[in-house]
């Protein structure tokens, strides 16, 4: 068996941790700007990889063969359901509560998560049965160095390699973004300053829906199969890697989303009940420690 | 006589901001002293350190003869240090009466196990604690508000509950935080001689943060004037109204 | 001199008890309801615990079933595996008290190691640590084969009757009631209302704060314990996070800090969710149309958002029932 520690392991880390990455980014910049916890957070992804199914059968039927822009329009039809999911449940659950005590806010999402795990599976076309991915890109597998590498790793890292840097440049470079980090701070200020906070909530609920929903096609295609309640685990252990990281901070989210992936690797591969407790074992620890987090900053409370 | 509250060289630092520089004080028992400073000086700082909210980077604090620098914030005022928030911090969905007997009860004094067996015992002491908590309410002028929502009073009320709040946990030493603010004149002249009422008739020493010239003037005994942490002068409230330093740091500011 | 009081929780509880068993005798109420009745009377259990922890002392718990599930293994491991009671023997009945209350102890002792460090952390984030700790607990009675691992421990005897579960139920609302209408209540009232003003009123706010984690914990391990001698089993998937938000459901609807809410909630919402499914399936057969008995989730989702989005303070806000209420004397 060797080492826990072996190349093929990192690689699976590695793998794991981007998609958790692209999930923990949603979490943390929608608690970074509305101090909510947003429990149906891995549910839009779930709904991420419905929609690329169905995207799937829908191009590749009059498509067939270009698996390019097979590829690229499945990846769209996924950030965009989870998207416009994302800004529906801001809409009309998050919205209304929005100046009610945080409590609120967050039972209701324990609410829509709900609802949306059941809802899915208590639809007929769905229903709460797994479903096997189809293979949207041919598989094949090259071995390095002892490890077995497919280009399902690259394209996963890949993926959530270019959507971050674009998030990073987003957020530092546009006004948008700016936007963006003054809501974060002050959302009394900001508003003042002509800033239009709830259009501001909006967008990032879709940017973080629609990474989500990216996560959500990459593990479909990944792991190759897809069911309604599928984005409980994978939603809990980003949100760790958000806290992790320091919620609110997006280099942490990502930070954490890797240790997160490696060690969750490391240690299923020493004993399963290791590896499926190892999550909330970190996540008690940085809360005890630094609740924090690694990146995030200390904030005083006003008495 | 020692005073009943020594503060020698207290500083805290939040992360690289010095928010208190070197603060020291010696109150005495049955006196009614003062803070003033503007704004941001530090003065709930100060208040924040007494009680154990925070723990001051370096100092001591004694009181009644006990260092109580380290000590945690419900033994502080088990100890005999009560105090009000400058901004209230009521228990709002609680009775007026519940507010008063949180404060008064002692929870050593009935059990878990007589709670839940409700013994003779425990319903005498439950009987007490009633009995003062109205005794004080009265004093308060509040007796007519026991059985309502905290959140359904007015401010001024309020402001004499939170008051009666901090009185109920049998202090030695009260630390009143700005009880003139957003006051009315009239308002204001009622709580002066309410606080030297208290003082009389609790046998407590008044430890008076204050923007309001006249309440501090008029009323306290020993003034110190602070400024971005550090003092910048004390005496009888005579002397230090003249001071040409605190003119210009606290009432040049106001003033303008 | 203190006035004798009439216990009206005490000769309430008595007439419901005499009724339901007079209608059951009689025929009236057939098994199939009065097995609902007692899973309600469960569900108050689990509720009004729940409710000293989060609608009291205004904490928030997520994993609640996680300590049922404790209270469940224990005692059934120690009347079916250990003790390996029957019924039918005089004097067994002593010895399943014992069992339950060891489930009620271990859930209370576990409830007290976690909550010592965790009740530091604020709102959400005890939200999410409980239901971290709660999945964790799942985790672990799925992977102990002596407890049958994921198939569950079958075969416990069947101890829960009515006047059992009854009896139980009105011992723990009484215990609760009483913690809640006394100085302990009010210190974790006082909590709830403003942590940093509790505490500066000379509240040891911690100790309250694991006193209340800990209580509840307790009475929730008692609740699965009477579970797990109902039902005749425990199974990890009991006591997973959806069951904790579905006591979190009957909080919310009954109102938080109200124990009559809550226990008014437990019966409704337990009669409605067996409503709902019998209806579901009806209406499945009648139209042949595939429609599944998730739907059932689908609306306790909707339900629970709209507690949150129409009407915050739940059916009883925080008011009490003159039941419930101890009149107090001038």
């Amino acid at each position: 068996m060797g080492s826990i520690f072996n190349a093929q392991q990192i690689v699976n880390g590695l793998q794991v941790g981007s998609i958790y990455a692209l999930i923990a980014l949603g979490y943390t910049m929608v608690y970074g700007i509305v101090r909510l916890i947003n429990f149906a957070h891995g549910d839009f992804y779930m709904i991420g990889a419905y929609a690329a199914y169905g995207a799937f059968y829908l191009f590749n039927a009059s498509l067939g063969g270009k698996t390019g822009i097979v590829a690229f329009l499945v990846l769209a039809a996924s950030m965009a359901a989870s998207g416009a999911v994302a800004l529906l449940a801001n809409k009309l659950a998050y919205k209304p509560l929005r100046y009610k005590p945080k409590l609120s806010s967050l039972i209701t999402a324990i609410g829509v998560s709900m609802f949306l795990e059941y809802f899915f599976s208590a639809l007929p076309v769905i229903g709460p049965s797994y479903r096997s991915f189809p293979e949207i890109i041919p598989r094949t597998d090259i071995t390095v160095g002892g490890a077995i590498i497919s280009n399902y790793v690259v394209i996963d890292i890949a993926v959530a390699a270019i959507l971050m840097v674009s998030l990073t440049l987003l957020v530092r470079k546009s006004s948008l973004g700016k936007a963006m980090r003054a809501v974060s701070q002050d959302k009394d200020a900001a508003r003042l300053m002509g800033i239009n906070v709830e259009k501001i909530i909006s967008f990032t609920f879709l940017i973080g829906g629609a990474f989500a929903g990216a996560a959500g096609l990459l593990a479909g295609m990944t792991y190759p199969r897809i069911f309604p309640y599928m984005g409980i685990q994978p939603g809990l252990k980003a949100f760790i890697a958000a806290v992790l990281g320091g919620i609110g901070n997006i280099p942490g989210a990502v930070l954490g989303a890797y240790i997160m992936g490696l060690a969750e690797t490391f240690a299923s591969a020493y004993n399963s009940l290791i590896g499926e407790g190892i999550s909330f074992a970190i996540l008690i620890l940085v809360l005890l420690i630094r609740p924090t987090g690694l990146l995030g900053e200390k904030t005083a409370d006003k008495i | 006589m020692p005073a009943l509250m020594t503060i020698q060289g207290m500083t805290h630092y939040f992360g690289g901001l010095r928010a208190v520089s070197n603060f020291g004080c010696a109150i005495q028992e049955g006196s009614i002293y003062g803070l003033i400073g503007p704004n941001g000086s530090g003065k709930t700082t100060i208040f924040n350190l007494i009680t154990g909210i925070y723990k001051p980077t370096e100092g001591k604090i004694l009181f009644d003869e006990r260092d109580i620098t380290a000590e945690k914030p419900y033994k502080i005022v088990q100890g005999g240090v009560a105090r009000t928030f400058q901004n209230l911090r009521i228990f709002s969905n609680l009775t007026a009466l519940d507010n008063i007997r949180i404060a008064r009860q002692s929870s050593e004094k009935s059990s878990l196990a007589s709670s839940i067996l409700r013994t003779p015992g425990f319903l005498g002491e439950e009987k007490r604690i009633r009995k003062e908590s109205l005794d004080l309410l009265d004093l308060m002028h509040l007796s007519d508000r026991a059985g309502e929502m905290a959140k359904n009073l007015p401010y001024g009320e309020l402001r004499r509950l939170e008051i009666a709040r901090a009185l109920a946990t049998n202090p030695k030493l009260i630390l009143l935080d700005e009880p003139a603010a957003g006051m009315n004149p009239k308002e204001v002249e009622d709580l002066m001689s309410l606080i030297q009422r208290v003082r009389d008739q609790f046998k407590v020493t008044v430890f008076l943060i204050e923007h309001h010239m006249k309440v501090v003037m008029g009323i306290c005994e020993y003034i110190k004037v602070i400024d971005f942490g550090e003092t910048i002068a004390e005496g009888l409230p005579t002397v230090v109204g003249k001071d040409p330093k605190v003119l210009e740091a606290y009432l040049g500011k106001r003033g303008a | 001199m203190t006035r004798f009081k009439t216990p009206k929780l005490l000769i309430t509880a008595a007439v419901v008890y005499g009724v339901i068993q007079a209608l059951y005798s009689l025929g009236i109420i057939n098994g199939y309801i009065l097995h609902i009745i007692n899973q309600s009377l469960i569900y108050v259990i689990l509720a009004a615990s729940l409710n000293l922890i989060n609608g009291i002392t205004g904490q928030f718990s997520l994993g609640h079933m996680g300590f049922a599930g404790i209270g469940a293994y224990v005692s059934g491991t120690l009347t079916t595996l250990i003790f390996k009671l029957n019924p039918s023997i005089p004097g067994s009945y002593l010895l399943f008290i014992v069992a339950i209350l060891a489930g009620g102890l271990v859930a209370a002792l576990v409830g007290f190691l976690i909550g010592f460090p965790s009740l530091r952390l604020k709102g959400d984030y005890l939200a999410i640590v409980t239901l971290g700790f709660g999945e964790i607990i799942r985790t672990v009675f799925n992977n102990i084969e002596y407890v049958g691992g994921p198939r569950g421990l079958l075969g416990i005897p069947k101890f829960s009757n009515f006047t059992v579960i009854f009896i139980v139920t009105f011992l723990s609302v009484a215990v609760i009631r009483n913690i809640i209408q006394s100085p302990h209540g009010r210190a974790m009232l006082s909590i709830r209302e403003n942590e940093l003003a509790s505490e500066l009123v000379g509240i040891n706010t911690t100790r309250y704060k694991v006193l209340s984690f800990a209580t509840g914990a307790f009475f929730a391990g008692i609740a699965g314990g009477l579970f797990a001698h109902l039902l005749q089993l425990a199974h990890p998937t009991q006591f997973g996070f959806s069951k904790s938000v579905e006591i979190l459901i009957m909080i919310y609807a009954g109102g938080v800090g109200s124990l009559t809410g809550s226990i008014v909630a437990a019966f409704a919402l337990t009669f409605l969710s067996e409503g709902l499914r019998l209806g579901i399936r009806a209406l499945a057969d009648a139209t042949g149309l595939p429609i599944g008995g998730e739907w059932r989730m689908v609306i306790y989702a909707l339900l629970l958002i709209f507690i949150m989005l129409f009407r915050n303070e739940g059916l009883m806000g925080t008011k009490e029932s003159k039941v419930i209420l101890i009149e107090e004397a001038d």
